[in-house]
């Protein structure tokens, strides 16, 4: 992670946004300052549509649930818009609605963010109701107790959903006591435990504007933002700010497998084990490792076994899920019950091969040719452009991002990708988490 | 909760959620349409906001044409579509459209089914070329048929078999419609898809994929005067098939209330319930859209604020009116119960929130919100050029005019409160429902 260049003055630095290799007309600036309270801002102006898109992401994921306490990052974006100063949380929804437009919040592992969608009339609104969202929720307690049956109720919900449930004992498994152990919702056991003390104290100690990024996209100018934002956020003053020193999560000692058993057609299969932070120097070579291997979709060996070749499931994919503290690999496939050992086979033997043949010229051309050229879509309407300009400030990928990416992809060797695979590619020492009929599949527990 | 659509592959995810769609004051569409000879229609909107563009190819076929025995024909014939022509070998469809950096998949619903791919504005030329191939030359390898059942088999466990709210809907669907082949799922029923021969997929193949049966809609970063004769060149050529006259089924008026019930495995309980309304030709349908706006889709509309925040019964409920259909469909109201609490409270309960509307006017207020959301919605919705492309191909598929889409912003804002009381009396009652219910039975493992 590149830190930042935080200045007590504001800096103003233009971002070349180089969408697509040799396409002239994308070039695209987004402005990037570091306001006097410390908070980073990023404007892309886009006066096409009468549409202003704003996503402010906080270091303030469930990463930084403290023990016992999960789910508190969750509750505490929840409950932002759930009564402010001025506002109760049914006049703020019926405020925002009125306009056809919609302010969110949530918490995921590494981040909390907030999002505003507005048509650009209604500006003003729509960042003084964001104003108070961010810097003066009161966290009533009556909404609380609300809030914390709803999550109950959704988690307890959650459980129809097999994949949920296998990825929830996955990274219980595979991260032990490593804090991403936990899904950002919390446990059923968890979250009535949260007191209102636990939110404001959180909401104390992360929601700062030197912990938060703003990225605004869309039909403003840069002097209305300044003056909407000198109206309605200068209340929201910095802090010292002392982030909890978070270790990376450590790899599992021995094979482990976890069956769950459920009266299910179908086995939902999780395999894999430990991976990389986002801002390991290997991501790119994994990356387009993984996307020969399972990541590509119908251009993956995985899917082209499993479903091509043998009919056995709809879906099967394997992902490296690179984040701030660490990360994992999964492969994910579900199969009718009796069909489980083949297509764990299979799956093992792809990962097998990858760490034994180098991919074919071919296929490393192909990959790359997909990973660059398919880069403009990831950035065809304001929400995903604004996304990506916060996930690129906040994993510091640097102000020519755009232009590095395709460098970084097209540098990638056969030889790389080998290595990778041997180094991160477990077919042995992996966890094994399978959520079906286990009369069924045949398979039995243990390490 | 969209069970009328099914796509080859999940990770494909698109938000299908009708809530109040559609405005005019940014800018009109920007669109023109041609028919070329043999019948093919081509809509092009130029938009270039983004360096991308969006070819998608609509044909009028889908569940709604299938027949008992043979459900899901329309859908596993999509699945066949990526197994290889004479030009081009199994995946290889696929694979071309990776190597350039697009995206490409398909989607099989009711009343169609269509295809499409998603690339930067260079690259376009390729969509012609494969899709006038695949239009026209598909193999139907016996052996692939047979691999990709079992995949449509998969699929169908993952979506239904295995969610127990799915199955909820699809029983209700089941119910509701008795006669009109809404009655089926789009996936087909699991017994039917063994049945499923290869000359099954041949003929439904040959009967409906052809240009007089299909629209073909590109949004995005493209040169009209360009495109049109490009498109012309790839497609012209293709005969005209023979279309069969549409099926007239129509539904017979139901009488008096239908219920079912699921019981299976499951954690909490859930309840849908279905009312026969007229489709998008119908006046009826813009009141019956504010209706639905007024009741869903936000945090201030009336089943999350009187059944999820101030009683708390509900952990969620919402409603939507399916008013982009060939055939009139239904309006529905679905709600899972807190842990806890009564789902026969909660189904009481929601019956008081939909009589409201017979007895009182709605306030001035929601009357105005849910007009705003639509005008507003139509304006987001430009953002996406894919979302845009959709509106357009679902409504010229059946077959009506996407000008609709700026129509009905119009349309909506003469909507009176007593055209909202009139629409609620005549559709939400008792005997017009048809209420599918999940009782949960404890694992039994």
């Amino acid at each position: 992670m590149q830190k930042l260049n935080i200045r007590k003055y504001i800096i103003g630095l233009i971002l070349l946004i180089w969408l697509v290799p040799n396409n002239v007309h994308a070039l695209q600036k987004a402005e990037r300052t570091v306001l006097d309270n410390g908070m980073v801002l990023l404007l892309l102006e886009q006066h096409a549509l009468p549409i202003v898109t704003v996503e402010v992401s906080l270091k303030a994921g469930g990463v930084y649930d403290p023990p016992a306490k999960e789910g508190l990052a969750n509750i505490t974006a929840n409950l932002l818009s759930r009564g402010t100063k001025q506002f109760s949380a049914q006049g703020l929804a019926q405020a925002i609605e009125f306009v056809g437009g919609d302010i969110s919040s949530s918490a995921d592992t590494d981040f909390a963010e907030i999002n505003l969608t507005i048509l650009s009339k209604d500006l003003d609104l729509g960042f003084k109701l964001m104003g108070e969202v961010i810097a003066q929720p009161t966290f009533p307690q009556e909404e609380m107790e609300k809030e914390q049956k709803e999550i109950v109720g959704d988690i307890i919900q959650e459980k129809e959903d097999p994949s949920a449930v296998a990825g929830k004992r996955f990274n219980k498994i595979l991260y032990g006591t490593h804090p991403y152990n936990h899904p950002e919702e919390g446990w059923e056991e968890s979250v009535p435990n949260l007191t209102r003390q636990d939110v404001l104290d959180f909401y104390q100690k992360y929601y700062r504007p030197n912990n938060a990024v703003m990225v605004v996209v869309g039909d403003i100018t840069k002097s209305q933002l300044d003056e909407l934002l000198k109206k309605y956020l200068s209340a929201w003053e910095k802090r010292d700010l002392s982030l909890p020193v978070i270790p990376e999560a450590q790899p599992l000692p021995a094979k482990t497998v976890e069956l769950i058993d459920q009266e299910l057609t179908q086995a939902t299969v999780l395999l894999g084990h430990k991976g990389i932070s986002r801002s390991h120097p290997d991501y790119y070579q994994l990356y387009v490792m993984n996307y020969i291997m399972g990541g590509g979709g119908f251009s993956s060996r995985l899917l082209a076994n499993i479903r091509d070749e043998k009919g056995l499931a709809y879906s099967a994919a394997s992902y490296f899920y690179p984040l701030f503290y660490g990360g994992a690999f999964q492969a994910t496939i579900q199969t009718k019950n009796e069909n489980t050992p083949q297509v764990i086979e299979a799956t093992l033997s792809e990962i097998k091969r990858m760490r034994t043949t180098p991919v074919s010229a071919e296929e490393l051309e192909s990959a790359k040719s997909f990973i660059t050229g398919s880069f403009p879509l990831k950035l065809d309407t304001n929400s995903k452009i604004a996304g990506y300009l916060a996930y690129m400030e906040n994993f510091g990928l640097g102000l020519d991002y755009f232009e590095k990416f395709p460098q970084y992809i097209n540098a990638v060797t056969a030889g790389q990708i080998l290595q990778v695979a041997q180094k991160y590619l477990e077919p042995e020492n992996y966890l094994l988490v399978v959520v079906g009929n286990q009369g069924k599949t045949g398979l039995k527990s243990g390490k | 909760m969209n069970k009328l659509l099914q796509c080859r592959l999940a990770s494909f995810i698109i938000g299908l959620v009708l809530i109040a769609p559609k405005t005019i004051f940014a800018r009109p569409l920007n669109s023109t349409t041609s028919v070329l000879e043999n019948g093919l229609k081509v809509i092009l909107v130029e938009e270039h906001k983004a360096p991308i563009v969006v070819f998608q190819i609509w044909y009028n076929a889908g569940g709604k044409d299938e027949v008992t025995g043979k459900t899901g024909l329309s859908h596993l014939l999509e699945h066949m579509m990526f197994k290889g022509t004479a030009n081009h070998g199994k995946g290889e469809f696929s694979r071309i459209v990776a190597r350039k950096g697009g995206h490409e998949n398909a989607f099989t619903g009711t009343d169609y089914t269509a295809y499409f791919e998603k690339f930067a504005s260079d690259r376009l030329e390729l969509s012609l070329q494969l899709e006038s191939d695949r239009m026209q030359n598909l193999l139907l390898d016996p052996k692939e048929t047979a691999l990709e059942t079992k995949v449509v088999q998969e699929e169908r466990r993952t979506r239904t078999d295995d969610d127990p709210t799915s199955a909820a809907f699809e029983e209700m669907y089941a119910a509701a419609f008795k006669v009109h082949p809404y009655h089926n799922p789009v996936i087909g029923w699991m017994s039917d898809l063994d049945g499923i021969s290869r000359d099954d997929l041949a003929n439904h193949y040959k009967t409906w994929y052809a240009p007089n049966n299909s629209v073909i809609v590109v949004a995005g970063d493209f040169d009209s005067q360009n495109l049109l004769p490009k498109i012309r060149e790839y497609f012209g050529k293709i005969p005209k098939g023979t279309i069969p006259a549409a099926r007239k089924i129509v539904e017979p008026v139901q009488k008096g209330q239908r219920r079912v019930t699921v019981k299976r495995k499951a954690h909490l309980p859930f309840m849908i319930m279905g009312y026969h309304v007229p489709n998008l030709t119908s006046p009826d349908s813009y009141p019956l859209a504010i209706l639905a706006g007024i009741l869903s889709g936000g945090k201030s509309t009336r089943l999350y604020q009187e059944l999820v925040y101030k009683q708390q019964l509900a952990l969620n409920a919402g409603a939507n009116y399916d008013r982009v259909s060939e055939d009139p469909n239904l309006f529905y109201v679905y709600a899972s119960p807190q842990p806890g609490k009564d789902v026969n409270a909660l189904e009481q309960e929601i019956y008081k929130q939909l009589d409201l509307f017979k007895t009182e006017l709605v306030s001035d207020e929601e009357l105005q919100r849910a007009k705003n959301q639509v005008e507003a919605h139509f304006i987001f919705a430009q953002d996406s050029v894919f979302y845009q492309a959709m509106q357009i191909g679902e409504l010229e598929t059946i077959g009506v005019d996407h000008h609709y889409l700026e129509e009905f912003v119009e349309k909506i804002r003469l909507v009176t409160k007593e055209d909202v009381q009139r629409v609620a009396q005549k559709y939400l009652s008792e005997d017009n429902r048809t209420v599918s219910t999940l009782i949960p039975l404890a694992d039994k493992k």
